[in-house]
């Protein structure tokens, strides 16, 4: 399905480009600014549809790459290399439809230095789409890495108080992990002799090398999870950081670090990944049950999301690691109706913080007196995350469970705790907020959602309950890639068994 | 017609709920009503057609989860069991539509009551159709989330708002449970549909699995996790408390939530899964005792209770009780037989509290009651009717399905069964003594309201009354009607594959021939009932209040509801949030953060206290160089690893 130009590029690039015509744009001041905002706008949005063709072009009954692109870079063997499967395309779409939804978001949320706000934003995105794109690691690494710029400047530029503590958090977090990560990359390039990913998933590093590398790359994509105890830095990240900037962070960053594991600790280092899956599992569980409980005393709403952010993440690693189809194919939903969900939340937060300019849980209570349609698109999403049947969020959740119980009964029973948890927090939230009279003089003159803000959530709302009644255009698209993730890592696993017996006999 | 039936109440909704607010709400009502009552029509015919003529049929809409071996589709299955369900959820649910046209009159929200309860009635029938264990589940936690929103209809209302999110979360309890029984049914049939489970049942009989860290019996395991769901749903005994406090709701969804439909779901499945606990003899133990426990211990508390509908909530509870008594020694269709009478005659005791609570200005204290038969003669009678009803008076409908219900415990000659026989038969005193206390209490007597409610009170306009009337008809006449298909002979006619027992199962049979004492003890019961209620409430009025003085310890073990809430609270709810507070403070803050970021970075701080006045350029020098240093370091590991190798 290769067609004739590189589209995966132009889907990158283009939002760049976007960016140059603001840095364009002269002076500062009001039309100025409404033509950045503008070139945002239908940059993201034509970045979107052209996605678009690459999810209506498709290819889902095959596992191989699909729309190839291969330059050569760095000698012979570093190169330039795109292309997409059934486990990252998805991804490619969340990010471009999420992004014009960012932009109208900050609409008018960002009122300094509207031109870098936006030119950041726009980097940002073709950063996160290389990241999904990549078929070569130090591509991959520089699109992975690159990506905490914008981020750090989005929180630190345009956050709120302790903006600089957050950043600073976040920064420090996430470079610790990924200097190992750029070392198990250095390793795998001295041993296998290439960095090109194919190539890479065909190779069969040592058992004791696998160790090293898989922990390597642990550290770098459980702090980008986060999972369980690498996710401190989130809450602050998500406090602090503007409310697009909250949105990509939950809905797109936290997903590499699930797309990480997919696409490098599993298939790369399957022994590993089936020594040290009771050490994920753990963390998992941990997850799920410590942060629904710590989410339960939150006085912030966006902190109380953020750490509900942590538990749902606890089921997709849970999920990828049982190693099941109904695990992966689970975990990797997960991740997209979470892109949805989590993006939704953080969005129907700004809705309220950029009226009452407060995060307090306290501030807020009886807005469905005054804004209907906002309590209706806040419950939709509330249900969502608790999970409810014929939501999105239930989906995944269900088929990391199942995927979960076949492996350990433990674990599945823990992580099921967390549907009872998750209610008890996200209907308390949603009671203190939305529900109660409206006593507070402040809040009398509240508006209900504007015309902007609709369009904002409406195709969220619209989503979540598609896909949880009908979640077959997502799972068709990832199943053959899933089945033969799962073939390769078995094949490997019977390998390394026969070569035990072989060293006994 | 089966899709109609199921998603004319969803477009219902629908319309009310996003139009409402241009179309009126009036017209949601009528609109919203009138395509339940449609529904309620087809589903006498689907009753009809399938009960009768037996044509069972199954209906697949649209494929829904797959993934691997994993394959669940949107579909209806229609049998037997699914008709008596669609006629009982229909009816009931367009009678109290209708009703409360009339009931809601005054509020404001009208447009948004009537999109929920066609909301949650749709939710119902998606949960009555299912033909897989995962529909099942999304109509479970669909009505579970109707009910969560009709209880806190009144959002104002802080202990509405209370109630709810209580209903939720017990109830999230006992899907616990049954999220583990499928996900075990998954593992172990490699299936979840309906059919391919039941099919393979028997080849898992005294099989073990590993659950947990214990090998446990297959069948036995997996019915216990799914009941668990059903305790929850169904308010059982330990997972009960949420059922009271929900009477914070409107009354007419005391009526169709909490009485007649969403609570009996798990009555329903259990029949439902006749195929897999027919094989499990402890499950069924399990049931039973459980079953009997809650018909008891519900009725203590509803003897001492003075909030009307909180009376009708523990009789729910208690009567709910009584269909697992059935379910567990295995008499399935006496089970739903009394879910089928139950629904006409406590839907009408509800909707006539709620006729008495309307007129009296939304007083609900019956301390503040009585006398009130001349202002209220034809609520009066409905009540009356469905009293006899529930205490079972010879020839309503609650005589014969809940004395088959005795006779069977009796008849099933096990030591569980025993045990529900006479809590069940001591039940039925309790049912009938808190049954007539209610009666007497709110309409014979002098009046205790004040005068100018009294002089107000006044009978409930047409609307209200015809549903009344009808569900009156029920009580009197569904027993006698249907007890021949239900549990007579026509039983194997009517059900065919619907119910499943195993050959060795004769206790329909059995129960035709248990003494004549066990067959004449629940009138005996019912009839003292009456009497001790008489005597106390009407003959000597003082009588109550020195029994609860001479025995008070035990009189305020029963108005606090044997202190589960306080129980709970202390056990579950407290230490909760005070966990969650200790993770958060010393957990994330003192332990994770303090020796990770916030330990590094103090070091780090110290050495570079000058270089961070630099700030904003710092940061961008900082980010760029970290990517050419990126590029240096693998151009140089490129060359220099290709030169050594």
């Amino acid at each position: 399905m290769t067609t004739g130009w590189p589209i995966l590029s132009a889907i990158i690039f283009l939002p760049m480009l976007g960016a140059l015509f603001i840095l364009a744009i002269r002076g500062e001041d009001e039309i100025a600014i409404r033509n950045a905002r503008y070139v945002a706008l239908w940059t993201t949005i034509i970045t979107f549809l052209l996605s678009l063709v690459i999810w209506i072009e498709f290819d889902s009954t095959t596992h191989v790459f699909q729309f190839e692109e291969k330059r050569d870079w760095l000698g012979a063997s570093i190169s330039y290399r795109l292309g997409v499967d059934g486990i990252s395309m998805l991804f490619v779409i969340l990010t471009t439809f999420l992004m014009p939804l960012c932009v109208l978001a900050s609409w008018n949320a960002i009122q300094s230095r509207v031109k870098a706000y936006m030119i950041a934003f726009l980097v940002l995105e073709t950063l996160m789409v290389g990241v999904f794109c990549a078929m070569d690691l130090v591509v991959f690494y520089l699109f992975f890495e690159g990506g905490l710029i914008p981020m750090f400047l989005i929180i630190g530029v345009w956050g709120g108080q302790r903006r600089v503590y957050a950043s600073f958090k976040f920064f420090l977090y996430t470079l610790l992990g990924s200097v190992l990560m750029l070392l198990a990359i250095m390793a795998m390039y001295w041993e296998a002799g290439t960095t090109d990913i194919p190539a890479l998933l065909a190779y069969q590093f040592p058992p004791g090398m696998q160790t090293w590398l898989w922990f390597a790359f642990l550290a770098s994509f459980a702090v980008k999870m986060p999972m369980w105890p690498f996710h401190t830095w989130l809450p602050d990240a998500h406090v602090e950081a503007p409310t697009a900037g909250s949105v990509v962070l939950a809905a797109v960053l936290l997903k590499m670090g699930g797309y990480g594991f997919l696409r490098f600790s599993i298939p790369m280092f399957p022994l590993a990944s089936e020594q040290f899956a009771p050490l994920i599992f753990l963390m998992s569980i941990i997850a799920i049950t410590y942060t629904s409980l710590v989410a339960l005393a939150q006085e912030d709403v966006k902190k109380l999301i953020a750490y509900s952010s942590v538990a749902h993440m606890g089921f997709v690693t849970m999920g990828l690691f049982t190693l099941t189809t109904q695990g992966l194919e689970g975990g990797i939903f997960q991740m997209l109706s979470h892109g949805i969900v989590s993006a939704a939340l953080f969005l129907c937060v700004g809705v309220i913080y950029d009226r009452m300019h407060t995060r307090q849980i306290d501030a807020y209570g009886g807005l469905v007196n005054r804004m209907p349609l906002y309590a209706f698109c806040f419950m939709v999403f509330t249900m969502a995350n608790v999970g409810l049947p014929g939501t999105s969020g239930f989906v995944g959740e269900f088929l990391t469970l199942v995927g979960a119980f076949r492996v350990n009964t433990w674990v599945a029973f823990f992580a099921t705790s967390g549907v009872i948890l998750s209610a008890a927090y996200a209907l308390w939230l949603y009671r203190r907020v939305v529900f109660g009279q409206l006593e507070k003089p402040e809040l009398k003159a509240i508006t209900d959602l504007n015309t902007r803000e609709i369009v904002v959530l409406m195709p969220l709302v619209v989503l979540t309950i598609l896909f949880g009644i009908y979640p077959a255009p997502l799972l068709d698209v990832m199943s053959v890639s899933v089945d033969h993730l799962i073939k390769n890592y078995e094949a490997a696993i019977a390998t390394a068994e026969q070569a035990k017996l072989a060293l006994v006999h | 017609m089966y899709p109609t039936i199921v998603f004319l109440p969803l477009a219902g909704a629908l319309i009310a709920g996003f139009f409402g607010r241009w179309l009126g709400a009036r017209t949601s009502a009528v609109v919203t009503s009138t395509f339940l009552l449609l529904s309620a029509v087809l589903s006498w015919i689907a009753f009809f057609q399938v009960g009768i003529a037996g044509q069972d049929t199954r209906v697949e809409l649209l494929q829904w989860v797959s993934s691997g071996d994993l394959q669940v589709s949107w579909a209806l299955r229609i049998d037997t069991l699914t008709v008596v369900m669609l006629v009982v959820v229909n009816t009931i649910s367009s009678l109290v539509h209708v009703y409360s046209i009339g009931y809601m009159s005054h509020d404001p929200h009208r447009p948004r009551f009537f999109a929920y309860l066609s909301l949650f009635t749709f939710a119902m029938l998606m949960l009555v159709t299912s033909d897989n264990f995962l529909q099942m589940f999304f109509g479970w936690e669909g009505v579970g989330l109707m009910s969560y929103l009709l209880i806190g209809f009144w959002y104002h209302k802080p202990e509405a708002n209370a109630a709810a999110i209580k209903a939720f979360l017990v109830n999230r309890v006992g899907d616990f449970g049954f999220a583990l029984g499928i996900f075990a049914i998954f593992y172990i049939f490699g299936a979840i549909q309906f059919d391919t489970v039941f099919a393979a049942a028997p080849d898992q009989v005294g099989k073990t699995f590993t659950f947990l860290s214990w090998d446990l019996d297959v069948l036995t395991t997996i019915c216990l996790l799914l009941f668990m769901g059903a305790m929850g749903k169904s308010a059982q005994f330990l997972l009960h408390t949420w059922l009271p406090d929900a009477m914070e709701g409107p009354t007419p969804v005391s009526a169709l939530i909490h009485a007649a439909t969403m609570v009996t779901a798990g009555v329903f499945m259990v029949a439902r899964l006749s195929p897999l606990f027919e094989f499990s003899p402890t499950a069924l133990g399990v049931v039973t005792f459980v079953g009997a426990t809650t018909a008891f211990f519900a009725a203590t508390v509803g003897l001492v209770q003075n909030d009307i509908k909180r009376v009708v909530a523990y009789s729910t509870c208690s009567q709910l009780g009584y269909m697992f008594v059935a379910l567990g020694v295995g008499a399935y269709g006496v089970g739903i037989f009394h879910l089928f009478t139950h629904a006409f005659f406590k839907a009408l005791l509800f909707l006539g509290s709620g006729s008495v609570i309307h007129a009296m200005d939304d007083e609900q204290d019956m301390r503040n009651m009585g006398g009130l038969c001349k202002m209220l003669p034809y609520t009066w009678i409905v009540m009356l009717i469905g009293t006899l009803a529930l205490t079972g008076f010879p020839l309503t409908a609650g005589y014969f399905s809940k004395d088959a219900i005795i006779e069977s415990a009796f008849a099933a000659h096990s030591g569980v069964g025993l045990y529900a026989f006479i809590l069940t038969v001591m039940a039925a005193l309790l049912t009938s003594f808190y049954s007539w206390r209610l009666m007497f209490m709110t309409f014979h007597g002098t009046s205790r309201a004040s005068a100018e409610t009294l002089n107000k009170a006044h009978e409930s306009p047409l609307v209200m009354m015809v549903p009344l009337v009808i569900l009156a008809i029920g009580s009197l006449g569904a027993g006698f009607l249907f007890k021949g298909m239900f549990i007579g002979e026509g039983y194997s006619d009517f059900w065919r594959s619907a119910l499943f027992t195993l050959p060795s199962n004769h206790i329909l049979e059995a129960m035709h021939h248990v003494p004549a004492a066990v067959v004449a003890a629940p009138f005996v019961m019912m009839a003292s009932g009456f009497v001790l209620a008489w005597m106390f409430y009407l003959v000597i009025p003082k009588a109550p209040e020195n029994l609860a003085d001479a025995f008070r310890p035990l009189y305020l073990f029963l108005l606090n509801k044997w202190y589960f809430d306080e129980l709970y609270d202390a056990l579950f709810t407290k230490p909760a949030h005070r966990i969650g507070r200790v993770l958060w403070k010393k957990g994330d803050g003192a332990i994770i953060d303090g020796i990770g970021p916030d330990g590094v970075a103090a070091r780090v701080i110290d050495v570079t206290r000058g270089m961070i006045r630099l700030q904003s350029g710092y940061v961008y020098h900082y980010a760029f160089a970290m990517l050419i240093g990126v590029a240096l370091l693998i151009t140089y590991f490129m060359f220099a690893g290709g030169a050594a190798s």
